[in-house]
């Protein structure tokens, strides 16, 4: 058996070399003959447009940005108006919060961007490296709570921060549960399992929502705690908004939260949660802006403003922040930088409410110019005015 | 299997070395086995390279955990602890199910396909089976999700709940995502793999076996099943490890219907996850080394479990070839 494989296979052998042999001289003939006339040919067709480009300042500056998903609708719709008035082309990739921090302490990015505060440790990590990072707030959102319950719409269904915190605890399994049916004396609640969902992706929409939690609740503080990913006690996970909303909308019975400007497009029925000033309020932008109104807020912006005690303040919001290096190595591109933040935080936030976006409060917009104008480059600051 | 080696075996690597490089060959010999020898260095360093690589990354997650990594069930990252179990267990209780259900199938396929089929069906169904196969594992998921789990959720987990309930396997609330779902789009995706090579397999059995049976006066069924199948052992045994393959390793449809819980529980109904859809879903945002280091441990030991049915089943298929061997003896 095996010497007759021996020799049918030799000249099988054989054959795949002089294939191969073949392929190679026939490949080394195609790209000297076909190849040769034609990269002359282009090289002259293209020589004039090089020599008009780089004429001093006119050139455009790129800038390249990552980070966080939830704002990229807002950001693209920005930098593709920004372009048109300026010589910046701002390139900004949505990777998520958490691969924007890294990008900045890797110093790959000219601009990171989060929905999350850097920790003491992140922060700490990037500022060895790169010197002062400044967290300059863009815009602000809102995680809205939905639910998917037969017959029951928007804001009908009232909810405390504790009956929710212990929904999420799985303290409380039965939409029937007393604690339930005591806020909500005229709805039909039936007996149904509570399946609680939750983002299985790390999420700055997670790091705002369990900030909240962790602020109402002692026991979630201590049990999950804050982070863009925790150690969910229950049930489904869902990948990004769209995979939450999907299986909030597909099964009978469950809450989860989403960011607002998803549970707005796509019509979900959301509660409406009592703030800390015992009202409760449905989600909305006026109510997410009203957030920011009443806190005392701090030089650095990085503040979660979650449970604002500002009586028409909707509970679960936040601001989003972009990431950046105070010291700029890059005077030209620093200067680029700053002048595309300034107009973010003023021309910019009209852009917001029809992205379903909440503009920046005056008291925010300050302290972001005056963040702004910290930024340097070689000692000197960058901002013109 | 006791059967002696022959000695050309037990010096294969001598035998095999002397042959091809020490005997002076033409130049172009010796060019082209050295080219060969090459890719398939290549292939070994880009291996270990691989190896290494995912050892250092998820180094700092192997001295902080060591062994504990594997039998902790816990993935906290607030409170940065991390083990493997949820997800390993996942792995092998969603492949486990995909077996289950898409060998019996598609080796009931491959046989209609080449043993039964009327010639004219054969080719376009053959077709369609692989046609399957090429369906990108992202639009499955889609599919299993918007169609599949609604199925799976009602009827079939409300209905195996309250006939089967007693049974820890079907009890707690269907939520149609979860292991079942996950182990049934595996099925699905696992299921054009074992078809095509079973039925290559038994098309290549040779057409006197069968009409060696049939001419004893044996039925079709038993023509197939004592002298067909048999034959094709070792093949359809491959055809289930490479199946199973795909299985362990396949993310995006897993999990968009897996429900990426994380929890140990024999209830079939429970989301879960595995280890490939918990790296898929978190490496992105992942921050801080010990976290970043955990997910690339889970890869390690994705890889190591690969490995390792990889090796179990070419073990399997030699020992069904050696088998049939003493057999036909």
């Amino acid at each position: 058996m095996q010497e007759t494989r021996k020799t049918t296979k030799l000249p099988s052998n054989m054959a795949l070399v002089a294939a191969g042999l073949a392929a190679i001289v026939l490949a080394l003939v195609a790209a000297c003959g076909g190849a040769g006339p034609t990269p002359t040919g282009t090289q002259v067709g293209q020589q004039p447009t090089p020599t008009t480009t780089p004429s001093g300042s006119q050139s455009t500056i790129r800038l390249n940005g990552a980070g966080a998903t939830f704002p990229f609708p807002l950001y693209s719709r920005w930098f593709d108006e920004y372009a048109r008035v300026a010589k910046t082309q701002v390139n900004y990739q949505s990777i998520g919060s958490g691969g924007g921090i890294r990008q900045v302490t890797e110093g790959t990015v000219d601009f990171g961007a989060s929905d999350g505060i850097m920790t003491n440790d992140q922060q700490a990590k990037a500022e060895q490296a790169h010197g002062p990072i400044l967290h300059i707030p863009m815009t602000m959102g809102a995680v809205a709570v939905v639910y998917n319950l037969q017959g029951i719409g928007a804001g009908q269904v009232k909810l405390t921060p504790d009956v929710l915190a212990d929904i999420y605890l799985k303290k409380i399994t039965r939409w029937s549960d007393s604690r339930i049916a005591q806020l909500n004396p005229g709805l039909n609640l039936s007996n149904q399992d509570i399946a609680v969902v939750h983002r299985s992706d790390g999420s700055g929409t997670t790091f705002i929502f369990t900030n909240y939690l962790s602020k109402v609740s002692q026991e979630w503080k201590e049990k999950v705690g804050n982070a863009t990913a925790v150690n969910w006690p229950g049930d489904i996970g869902g990948q990004g908004n769209e995979g939450v909303a999907g299986q909030v909308r597909q099964i009978p019975g469950t809450i989860g939260y989403v960011e607002l400007a998803y549970a707005t497009q796509n019509n979900m029925a959301w509660a409406a949660l009592q703030n800390a000033s015992s009202k409760f309020v449905e989600p909305s932008l006026q109510a997410t802006s009203k957030a920011a109104l009443g806190v005392p807020l701090p030089d650095d912006m990085k503040v979660m403003i979650t449970n604002s005690t500002n009586p028409e303040a909707y509970s679960i919001a936040g601001f989003t922040w972009l990431l950046v290096y105070r010291n700029q190595t890059d005077c030209t591109k620093g200067k680029a930088l700053v002048d595309v933040l300034w107009w973010a935080i003023h021309d910019g936030q009209q852009y917001a409410p029809s992205l379903q976006y909440a503009p920046l409060p005056d008291d925010a917009v300050r302290k972001a110019e005056a963040q702004i104008r910290s930024v340097t480059c070689n000692g000197q600051p960058l901002l013109g005015r | 299997m006791a059967r002696a080696p022959h000695p050309q075996e037990v010096h294969a690597p001598v035998w095999w070395w002397r042959a091809r490089f020490r005997r002076p060959a033409s130049p172009g010999d010796w060019v082209f086995q050295t080219i060969a020898l090459l890719a398939a260095l290549s292939l070994v360093g880009l291996l270990v390279a691989m190896t290494l690589y995912l050892l250092n990354a998820a180094w700092p997650a192997v001295t902080r955990f060591g062994l504990g990594f594997l039998t902790s069930s816990t993935w906290d990252p607030v409170q940065e602890v991390f083990g493997a179990l949820p997800a390993v267990y996942g792995t092998l209780l969603t492949s486990a199910i995909a077996m289950l259900v898409a060998i019996p199938v598609s080796l009931g396929v491959a046989i209609f396909l080449a043993e039964l089929a009327p010639p004219w069906l054969r080719a376009p169904a053959s077709f369609l089976v692989e046609m399957l196969a090429a369906i990108p594992s992202v639009v499955l998921g889609l599919w299993g999700l918007f169609v599949m789990v609604p199925v799976i959720r009602d009827p079939v987990e409300r209905w195996l709940g309250s006939s089967l309930g007693f049974l820890p396997l079907f009890q707690g609330p269907p939520f149609g995502v979860g292991f079942l779902a996950g182990g049934l789009i595996l099925a699905i995706m696992a299921l054009p793999i074992i078809t095509a090579v079973a039925r290559d397999t038994l098309a290549a059995v040779p057409s006197s076996q069968r009409e060696a049976m049939l001419a004893l006066g044996a039925t079709r069924w038993e023509a197939i099943s004592r002298a067909v199948l048999p034959y094709a052992r070792s093949g359809i045994v491959a055809a289930g490890i490479l199946g199973l393959g795909r299985a362990l390793g396949e993310t995006m449809a897993v999990t968009m219907v897996i429900g990426n819980g994380y929890q140990v529980t024999a209830r079939l109904f429970a989301p879960g996850n595995t280890m490939a859809s918990k790296i898929a879903t978190e490496f992105n945002e992942a921050s801080g080394d010990l976290y970043i280091g955990s997910l690339v441990e889970l890869a390690l030991v994705l890889f190591a479990i690969t490995l390792m049915v990889n090796v179990v089943g070419r073990l399997l298929v030699r020992w069904t070839v050696a088998k049939a061997r003493v057999g036909g003896q």
